[in-house]
């Protein structure tokens, strides 16, 4: 490591003055690894200040729905990436196993589960927004989703609320 | 790179943002003093709180606690470290703290 001299100090730039950006994250899969990506970005976002929303839709609903929020599932099967053979997954108790393996991982990291996640996000200012047409289709009422969800909004009030923003479809 | 540099009449070593590397250079004072160059002017009992818990955190991980070890660890409410360091909380208690930025994701 070289050491320069300067009287200067430099001041971190901490982008105070920069407010207008802002990030929307479409939460669209329900299983335990694709719920992971946008939570992680989503935390990653917020402690940069930057205004953040979340959208759950179709599959996503289940990470904001209370009934399947703290049970959603990791498999083999269909994921290549898992470099296991193809046939193990489909056998009885795999997903749990694969499930219980990647939470323990994600646990080690001292990463949250998803429930908690979501209370953290919500603490550090993010907005979550379940789907009409999602809800509609799955039955689901106001009261079955997650407290911290802000409200249920259509894809015209998405489009809305996303103008000028950067949009990660998850 | 490090530079050496002066502030508030302490001779410290910063990163190339400004972040100090020399964990034992940093003073109380001194914190003060970098609190206020961020647009922080006073550092009230609950800012300490959350600063020494980084210092002696980062004294025994050798590294600097994430905003979630902060609430987690530290017992800060995350909503409470957005109002004392507001937008870039972890960034900015490290910078006052005299530690590196946070490395983990989360």
């Amino acid at each position: 490591m070289t050491a320069t001299e300067t009287t200067t100090p430099t001041v971190p730039d901490f982008g105070d003055d920069e407010t207008d950006r802002k990030i929307c994250f479409i939460c669209s899969k329900g299983t335990l690894d694709m719920a992971y990506p946008a939570l992680v970005m989503a935390n990653g976002a917020l402690g940069e200040g930057v205004e953040t929303h979340l959208f759950f839709t179709f599959w996503g609903m289940d990470m904001i729905t209370k009934k399947t929020m703290d049970h959603l599932k990791f498999t083999i099967l269909g994921n290549p990436a898992t470099h296991m053979p193809q046939a193990l997954g489909g056998l009885p108790g795999m997903t749990g196993m694969a499930t219980k393996m990647m939470k323990k991982q994600i646990s080690g990291l001292d990463v949250p589960e998803v429930p908690e996640f979501m209370e953290l996000l919500v603490d550090m200012g993010a907005h979550l927004w379940a789907c009409r047409m999602s809800v509609d289709m799955m039955d689901l009422e106001p009261d079955d989703l997650f407290d911290g969800v802000e409200d249920i909004i259509n894809v015209s009030d998405f489009i809305e609320l996303s103008d000028g923003a950067q949009v990660i479809f998850v | 790179m490090t530079t050496q540099t002066t502030i508030a009449g302490h001779d410290v070593h910063v990163d190339d943002e400004g972040f100090m590397t020399v964990y034992d250079e940093w003073t109380e004072d001194l914190g003060r003093e970098l609190a206020t160059a961020i647009g922080i002017d006073e550092l009230t009992d609950a800012h300490w709180e959350a600063l020494r818990f980084l210092r002696s955190d980062f004294a025994e991980q050798g590294e600097t606690a994430t905003l979630r070890r902060v609430a987690k660890i530290g017992g800060i409410p995350t909503k409470q470290l957005f109002v004392l360091f507001p937008k870039k909380p972890a960034k900015k208690m490290a910078y006052i703290a005299g530690l590196p930025k946070p490395h983990g994701c989360v």
